[in-house]
């Protein structure tokens, strides 16, 4: 039997952890949020920025993924465009569940500085939002905590439930 | 430029006076200012009836009959050095005239020249396409169908360009609305949804001014937040930016602003 030094019995030394199921699904799933990489314009840019090392959002667990069935994260980040609104919605719809969005920047909130018969007056007419985040471009720190507060929002999130579909109607 | 004009009142005042200000003409002069224009006119006029024909800022522009377009551009590219077609689109003159005015520009390598060849076509005429002589006017002339919808002629693959395939209307034509008719307003809504969903989903929200300080159902105020559809008219809590819950995560150590590092030397 081997001699270990360790006191099981003192705080600490127990190598048990005592959670819940929703806890344990929650962090894994807050943790390692794969983004879906949606640069439609500038913001774009901002968006790589922070998945470079610089800002590194591999540190996070978001990683960007170029395939809708792998990512559960959608960062929409620019301009949207009329011509593009269904392929967005169909790269959405293709996304497997659970997924949230991020709506980045003034253009993807509220079609932005394109007040033109071309542009999407806002994503939200089109996909659910959860998460708006201001600013032309969002710098890569308002990028960054808008992750956390989805990180924080899916935590607190039910995981054993299915989740509620979410419908624009 | 426009002249100067005190803005100290503006706010009085409407800012915009001079919303349908034109510009001034910039100065024509006669072709035969220039040897190398002059020449290449005397060709031109040789085979094709020339309406009209000056130098303006060192360019000379050659208006000609919508049905020479062709040839003329041909025998410029082959007789008289014009190798590249570096613009050609449509202007709309729908209002005043009638009439596009299709205008081709021209650069010519060797003589280090640019001339503007123009004419005019109504409303529904067509046009001969010059793709055969330079490749670059493929994409300008579905560009110029799909925002004028000129229509032109023996183009090999004529469609739309920019907008989408179903797009009604003409969005660079002066009539079109800037922010849209009724078919752009809803067509993402009716392409995704059905026409069932307008109401639903409600018209756009086209002021880009419009800021409501109370909406929360769409928005919250970064330091702010508040649960969505709150009532904040008697002012919303301060919120510090917190990373984490209070609490703490499970399995993550919790930031502690006081025990952050901030590097100072940036060359560490
Ligand atoms: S919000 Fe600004 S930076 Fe972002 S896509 Fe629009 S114009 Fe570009």
């Amino acid at each position: 039997m081997a001699q270990h030094q360790v006191n099981y019995l003192k705080d600490g030394g127990l190598p048990v952890a005592l959670t819940t199921i929703d806890k344990v699904v929650n962090w894994g799933r807050s943790n390692s949020l794969w983004a879906l990489t949606y640069g439609l314009a500038c913001c774009g840019i901002e968006m790589m920025a922070s998945g470079a090392s610089r800002y590194d959002f591999d540190r996070f667990g978001t990683i960007f993924r170029a395939s809708p069935r792998q990512a559960e994260l959608m960062v929409v980040a620019g301009t949207l465009t009329k011509k593009h609104a269904e392929f967005i919605r169909r790269l959405y719809d293709q996304m497997t569940e659970p997924k949230w969005v991020i709506s980045m920047g003034s253009c993807a909130n509220t079609g932005g500085m394109f007040n033109t018969y071309a542009t999407v007056q806002g994503v939200d007419r089109v996909i659910p939002v959860d998460l708006y985040l201001p600013g032309c471009a969002p710098r890569p720190e308002t990028l960054q905590y808008g992750v956390m507060m989805l990180q924080q929002k899916i935590r607190r999130e039910s995981a054993s439930r299915a989740q509620k579909p979410k419908r624009l109607m | 430029m426009r002249a100067y004009t005190p803005k100290d009142n503006v706010q009085k005042k409407p800012y915009y006076t001079d919303r349908y200000w034109v510009a001034p003409q910039v100065a024509k002069h006669d072709v035969s200012s220039d040897d190398v224009f002059a020449h290449d006119l005397d060709a031109i006029k040789a085979k094709f009836e020339v309406l009209d024909a000056y130098i303006q800022v060192d360019q000379m522009v050659v208006i000609i009959n919508a049905h020479d377009n062709f040839a003329v551009i041909e025998m410029l590219k082959n007789e008289r050095e014009y190798n590249q077609l570096s613009e050609m689109s449509a202007i709309d003159w729908l209002a005043t005239e009638g009439k596009f005015e299709i205008f081709y520009q021209m650069l010519s390598m060797s003589k280090r020249k640019r001339l503007r060849i123009k004419c005019k076509i109504d409303e529904k005429e067509s046009l001969q396409s010059v793709e055969k002589l330079f490749r670059s006017a493929d994409w300008s002339e579905r560009e110029m169908y799909d925002m004028f919808g000129v229509i032109v002629n023996n183009h090999p693959f004529m469609k739309r360009i920019l907008m989408p395939d179903d797009w009604e209307g003409f969005p660079l034509r002066k009539t079109y609305p800037l922010q849209g008719d009724e078919f752009a307003a809803w067509y993402e809504v009716d392409k995704i949804f059905g026409k069932e969903a307008r109401e639903i989903i409600g018209p756009e929200n086209r002021d880009p001014a419009r800021i409501d300080r109370y909406d929360t159902e769409r928005f919250s105020r970064l330091g702010h937040e508040v649960p969505r559809g709150t009532d904040i008219t008697n002012g919303e809590p301060d919120t510090p930016l917190v990373y984490q819950e209070p609490e703490g995560v499970f399995l993550i150590e919790k930031f502690d602003a006081e025990q952050s590092v901030v590097i100072s030397d940036r060359h560490r």
